[in-house]
């Protein structure tokens, strides 16, 4: 749906004659009907690369394809209608804050020519399905943060996109109404199978609603893959501060006794009493270092780092495998 | 000091030829001042019509204006002023000056108050889908509303004293009366009523800009 060919974006900086780099060969794909998330810290590169999509930055090496169409080979009128597919909110929600919630929502309609029984007729459509009908006439400054970003959304989707573009959303929200409007976007995801491409630097929000993730560093793309695998075993010594930031970090203490292992248990093996069980049969005493359990939008897991000492522990790690428990050793390893 | 040697129906004309200056001044420097003040900020750094030749001269053509002192402005203008309306007297003579004074001021506020529109909404109105023309006159003019009013009230209020200033050269008014009456002949009664007719009409302006302002700001 989406594809980054080695892309570069560079800044012309006009006093010193040197161009600053935001984005240095990026290749990526985002796959239709996928949230897809990108990580980094500020400064990483993110607001650049989201706005290649809809052609609001043009890259100056490499190509992006969106939904078929190079963005930067389309002229005026197509990029305008590659807009129309694809939606975008933003972090400070963009709204006009001189047009009621109603004319904010009906804004890219009317930009699009459509009539006006259309317009009518779609946004109050879609202000039901945000959940404000009930606020159609009020201005902006009226309404609280979530419900901004819900009437962000509700004219994102006003042109029926494919694609929507959420530019660190949430940032600007109380964890609770993140939460919401995190379900919000699931359920677009889910209900009208829009592909979602969101920026972000809170791991939680990744952790929530994305089903892939690419984790960026000064402009370049330092980890790609499944959520669950950058969340639990992060390659890259920035996914590794993201995940810390979200969970915090077990504690292995490289001077404890005993071999360090990290068990991480996912979907169903996470519910089963494993540790008791392997514990008794090999003998192995065992002392928890550190821990979390959640859940990666739908799937449990958890993940345990553990002494342990005595006993057979050859026998239990290959218990633990048997069991479908993923072991890493952490001895080896100095503490982090 | 008395009031018998006032009259009261050369100070309605005054007002009256005040007013009509004031009004056909406006009209004229929002239609010359408003286009003027959005091309300069369309044509500035970092803008989506970015152009440093035509920001540069066009920005040069207003300092030029606005640095030339109005009285000055008046005189020279004369001949322009003659060519345009074909005299350089009365209410129609006072206009061409009002509107040359007034237009590169009201051009600068105009292009102040559109640098205030917040660019995330210019950005949202681009992904969104929309032309340049759709983004200037559905999201750019409409979120300036209430600075450009305020303009405009700060243009309006300006004009007033212009338009005293006009008696200088035969333009007539209040300001025309207080000069030759007031000054010219020692009346000081009248140099008072005209001042404080001035002072009426600059307050009313004020308030019902400061309103219109109130009005049309949703922030």
């Amino acid at each position: 749906m989406i594809a980054f060919e080695a892309v570069s974006k560079t800044y012309s900086a006009a006093k010193s004659g040197q161009g600053a780099a935001a984005l240095t060969n990026v290749s990526l794909s985002v796959n239709a009907g996928e949230v897809f998330g990108v990580i980094g810290a500020s400064g990483a590169g993110k607001s650049t690369l989201i706005r290649l999509i809809n052609g609001l930055e043009t890259p100056t090496g490499g190509r992006v394809v969106v939904d078929g169409d190079d963005v930067a080979a389309l002229g005026v009128d197509g990029l305008r209608a590659l807009r129309r597919r694809v939606g975008m909110i933003f972090q400070h929600f963009n709204l006009l804050s001189g047009k009621t919630v109603a004319q904010n929502v009906a804004f890219p309609l009317k930009l699009a020519g459509r009539p006006a029984a259309e317009v009518k007729a779609r946004t109050a459509e879609l202000l039901e399905r945000v959940g404000l009908t009930a606020h159609a006439d009020k201005f902006p400054a009226q309404l609280s943060g979530g419900q901004k970003q819900r009437v962000g959304i509700a004219r994102a989707l006003a042109t029926g996109p494919k694609i929507l573009l959420c530019d660190e959303a949430t940032s600007a929200l109380d964890p609770e109404t993140t939460e919401q409007i995190l379900d919000l976007v699931s359920g677009l995801n889910r209900e009208l199978g829009l592909t979602i491409v969101l920026i972000t630097h809170e791991m939680d929000v990744v952790r929530r609603v994305c089903d892939r993730v690419a984790v960026l560093e000064a402009g370049r793309v330092v980890e790609t893959g499944a959520v669950e695998d950058v969340f639990l075993h992060p390659a890259s010594d920035t996914a590794r501060r993201f995940v810390r930031e979200a969970d915090g970090e077990p504690a292995a203490d490289a001077a404890l006794s005993g071999r360090v292992v990290r068990l991480t248990f996912k979907g169903e093996a996470t519910y089963k009493p494993v540790l008791g069980e392997v514990a008794r049969t090999t003998g192995v005493d065992y002392s928890i270092l550190g821990g979390r359990i959640h859940r990666l939008r739908e799937t449990p897991y958890g993940q345990l780092t553990l002494a342990l000492t005595g006993g057979d522990i050859g026998a239990a790690i290959a218990q633990f495998q048997a069991a479908g428990v993923r072991v890493d050793d952490l001895s080896g390893e100095t503490a982090r | 000091m008395s009031v018998s040697n006032i009259d009261w129906s050369e100070i309605g004309q005054a007002t009256i030829d005040t007013l009509a200056m004031l009004g056909g001044s406006m009209v004229l420097t929002i239609a010359l001042g408003l286009p003027l003040g959005v091309v300069l900020f369309l044509t500035g750094k970092g803008q989506m019509l970015e152009n440093r030749l035509a920001n540069g001269a066009l920005s040069l053509l207003v300092n030029i204006l606005r640095s030339v002192p109005f009285v000055i402005l008046l005189i020279v203008m004369i001949p322009l002023t003659v060519a345009l309306v074909g005299t350089s007297l009365g209410v129609a003579g006072a206009i061409p000056p009002l509107v040359v004074g007034a237009a590169p001021f009201f051009a600068r506020l105009v292009e102040t108050a559109l640098r205030e529109v917040d660019r995330g909404v210019i950005e949202a109105s681009f992904a969104m889908g929309a032309k340049r023309r759709q983004v200037v006159l559905g999201a750019l003019l409409p979120e300036a509303l209430p600075g450009l009013v305020a303009a405009a009230t700060v243009t309006a209020v300006a004009l007033v004293s212009y338009t005293a200033m006009a008696g200088v050269v035969g333009a007539g008014g209040l300001g025309d009366l207080a000069i030759r009456f007031g000054y010219q002949r020692f009346q000081t009664d009248v140099m008072i009523v005209t001042v404080v007719l001035m002072l009426v009409l600059v307050q009313v302006l004020q308030m019902v800009g400061d309103a219109v302002v109130r009005r049309v700001s949703h922030r």
